[in-house]
């Protein structure tokens, strides 16, 4: 449009480069989620995800060998040494011996304590720790050093949450559960909804624009409103809380929106085909599955993907309708609001585990993104 | 033996499930057509019309169902248990409930960050989205940066909260921060750097959204002061509630703009950002206006593109320059759409539960109406009050369904 007047606008850089901007922002926290997954607890702890790819400072804790059993005499006294680093080691910034001050000494200083003990450690890790009788015993003594290390990634958080861990640590139950609530949760109610829509777009009955209008309030009513009395209605019918309730519900509160969306576009076929069928002698059943169905695939798709991404993603529904004291059934939104209040600090056990989540979603996403778009379009913008 | 296998059982649910919907349609309109009104023998035609009455019915039935038990008996049930107290036995207790939830200090805050979440991330959402819209109109990697920006709608709030938890993490003094937000805020203590980026920048947006506000609110009351111009007698009460939300709004910007200047800010040390009152609602907020602004940008931006271009040709050939363009012509010709996108939001504003019950659950004064029912309903087990929460957010509700419903009306005729 900026050619129309004949130059280009002068604005266009700075178009650009706020879109960048933009993009970066909305894209800068999934990232780091994304980089997190990779990492291991200590690399995340000692350092942001925006780092990942550079050394790291880290704090670690070593103990030298066990004094009752490794302890030789020397003189007087007793020396142990070793090496803190067995097989892996490390560049050492500062060490120090006491937990308040972790860097008080530089790599081959000796640390002098009370009553002539004494640790030494060199640059490559090992040290030479010396006293008498009483303070070479019992447990060795606490080394700590600030290493750099490498930046380092691995799946090994994956492993643990898809296959190797324990309890709430294994998701791999919950994205079967999840997937169990969303696949009838997304074809059921396309499925009653195009008949429903196809009712209400091309069949003549009494009451027809009451019920549109009725299915339109109904896109507002807060389903929070459901859960006592549909609860209580479960209970008492003896569904009880499992899959059933939880399709039902998804069907039900899914339904204002699929019926809405899909009358839309049904509304908009030609009329010339359905009347020339049902000139040809086609029921209204066979109109439906031969003619309606396909031509608005591109609806369903749409609708289909909005639920799928609705249910898949749903933590309220499953909370009250499914996930009942066993947890058996639990599903992984809630999984993972459980890991944030037992594992809040465990960035690698929850990053993990939120990754798999929307892993799924975004790759739909991705796929059918022209029709959700679409179907965003036919159902908010008349 | 089904239930050891997650997978197994899923796959057998799935089929019985699904096989059992598309057998009742089937199933029944052959039953219709082959056994109740059979389309052949001396009645056929009087079949065929008589069945051609119930068939409707049958395609609605299922739907109808669902809609009338999941979503209009519970309006009315609801209704009906916030007057009663489950205690007593399910006895009709009147307002009691009512006043009991008015009486807790948890209610209104429930309501005050509603009412801040309301304002605030409809307006924020819609126009980042609309300028995210205009901006990637005329580039040519526009559409992938749509995409990147939309990218949020299929993360889960749950996900979200997550995200951005990691994203507003603390650690100890001595120790890295790995959340992005105390790793820049350190940043700052005091120097030329954090005057811009900490009081001059955040004025500036304060600034920016008192004129918004009030640039909107006297687009509102202006009709009434207006002589001559069509008084609708029932857009007066929604007027006047503008200006007075209006009002409200921009004594709260002013205030903590003064206070971003007269205040202590503690430069230089870790925030535990979720638990700084007020401020807490906003980085709430924040996870959902990721979310939103994407939903809000492919509709405003379909928009944009269906403006015709003759009107904007004849504001270039006058000399408009871009920023006129965009405010005096195009808003203007969206305005229809920019309220669908608004109301749109402001409906999963209301519903919006996960966000507050993942990061904070309404601790820190962080409470909202739905998380405020949540609690009720299923941690104190009060079904008396939590209803009556359900009908509070019914009723704000209320007014987009009756406007829904008068546009749906409209559009049938």
């Amino acid at each position: 449009m900026a050619s129309i007047a004949g130059k280009k606008s002068g604005l266009t850089w700075a178009v650009h480069i706020s879109v960048a901007l933009l993009v970066l922002l909305w894209l800068f926290p999934t990232i780091g989620l994304f980089v997190s997954s990779f990492r291991t607890a200590d690399q995340i702890s000692s350092s942001g995800w925006w780092a990942a790819l550079f050394p790291a400072e880290q704090n670690e804790v070593y103990r030298a060998a066990d004094p009752d059993d490794n302890r030789v005499a020397d003189g007087d006294m007793f020396v142990v040494t070793g090496n803190i680093f067995e097989g892996a080691p490390r560049e050492i910034r500062a060490w120090g011996i006491s937990s308040r001050d972790v860097s008080a000494y530089q790599p081959g200083d000796t640390a002098e304590m009370k009553d002539g003990e004494s640790v030494t450690l060199q640059p490559d890790g090992s040290y030479v720790w010396r006293g008498n009788d009483k303070q070479l015993s019992g447990r060795g003594q606490r080394i700590f050093i600030t290493a750099t290390v490498p930046p380092e990634f691995t799946l090994d958080n994956y492993t643990t949450i898809l296959f190797s861990g324990s309890g709430q640590d294994n998701m791999a139950k919950a994205f079967f559960n999840t997937l169990t609530v969303t696949i009838p949760a997304t074809i059921i109610p396309i499925v009653v909804a195009a008949f429903a829509a196809y009712a209400l777009a091309w069949m003549e009955f009494p009451g027809r624009a009451i019920l549109i209008a009725a299915v339109v309030g109904m896109l507002v009513v807060p389903l929070q409103l459901a859960l006592i009395p549909l609860l209580r209605l479960h209970l008492g019918i003896g569904i009880g809380k499992g899959y059933l309730g939880v399709w039902l519900a998804h069907t039900a509160f899914g339904m204002p929106l699929a019926v809405y969306l899909l009358r839309n576009y049904m509304v908009g076929l030609p009329r010339d085909i359905i009347e020339n069928a049902k000139v040809d002698g086609a029921t209204d059943f066979q109109i439906f599955t031969k003619i309606i169905i396909p031509l608005s695939f591109p609806a369903l798709a749409s609708f289909a993907i909005f639920q799928f991404l609705w249910t898949w993603n749903d933590l309220l529904v499953a909370k009250v309708f499914l996930i009942d004291a066993t947890g058996s059934t639990t599903v992984m939104t809630n999984q993972i609001v459980e890991l944030l209040g037992t594992r809040g600090g465990n960035w690698e056990i929850l990053a993990t585990a939120a990754f798999v989540s929307i892993a799924v979603p975004l790759g739909v996403f991705f796929a059918m993104q022209r029709y959700l778009v679409r179907g965003l379009l036919a159902g908010s913008v008349k | 033996m089904f239930s050891d296998n997650p997978a197994l059982y899923g796959l057998t649910v799935i089929v019985v499930g699904v096989g059992g919907c598309l057998g009742y349609f089937f199933l029944s309109n052959l039953f219709l057509d082959k056994v109740l009104f059979p389309a052949s023998g001396p009645n056929a035609g009087r079949n065929i019309n008589r069945a051609n009455m119930i068939r409707p019915w049958l395609f609605l039935f299922p739907a109808l169902f669902a809609l009338m038990l999941y979503l209009a008996y519970p309006v009315f049930e609801t209704l009906r248990l916030s007057l009663t107290d489950r205690d007593q036995g399910g006895a009709f207790v009147g307002f009691a409930n009512y006043s009991q939830m008015m009486a807790e200090p948890k209610f209104w805050e429930a309501v005050r960050n509603n009412m801040l979440w309301l304002i605030v991330v409809p307006a924020i959402s819609t126009a980042f989205g609309l300028l995210v819209a205009q901006l990637t109109d005329r580039i040519k990697w526009g559409n992938l940066a749509k995409s990147l920006i939309f990218m949020p709608m299929a993360i889960s709030f749950v996900g979200a909260s997550v995200i951005f938890k990691l994203i507003y993490d603390t650690r100890p003094e001595d120790q890295n921060q790995i959340g992005i937000l105390n790793a820049v805020w350190l940043k700052f203590d005091g120097g030329i750097g954090s005057v811009l980026l900490l009081q001059v920048l955040p004025s500036m947006l304060l600034v920016g959204f008192v004129v918004i506000v009030a640039s909107v609110a006297w687009s509102f009351v202006r009709a009434i002061v207006a002589k001559g111009e069509d008084h609708s007698g029932w857009l007066l009460p929604l007027r006047l509630l503008v200006a007075v939300g209006a009002l409200w709004l921009i004594w709260m910007s002013l205030s903590s703009l003064v206070g971003l200047w007269v205040g202590e800010l503690p430069y230089g040390e870790a925030q535990t950002w979720l638990t700084v009152p007020l401020w807490n609602n906003f980085f709430l907020m924040v996870v959902l206006i990721w979310i939103q602004t994407g939903f809000a940008m492919v509709i405003l931006s379909a928009a944009l593109r269906g403006i015709p271009e003759e009107t904007i040709e004849a504001a270039i050939i006058d000399g408009a320059n871009p920023f006129q363009i965009f405010f005096k012509i195009k808003v203007p010709q969206i305005m229809g759409t920019i309220v669908v996108v608004w109301t749109t939001i402001t409906l999963t504003v209301l519903k919006v539960f996960d966000i507050v019950f993942a990061m904070t659950n309404g601790q820190w004064e962080t409470q909202v109406l739905a998380n405020y029912m949540y609690d009720k309903l299923f941690r104190a087990n009060d079904w008396g009050v939590g209803s009556a929460s359900a009908i509070i957010i019914m009723l704000l509700v209320t007014p987009i369904l009756v406007w829904n419903v008068y546009n749906a009306r409209k559009e049938m005729k």
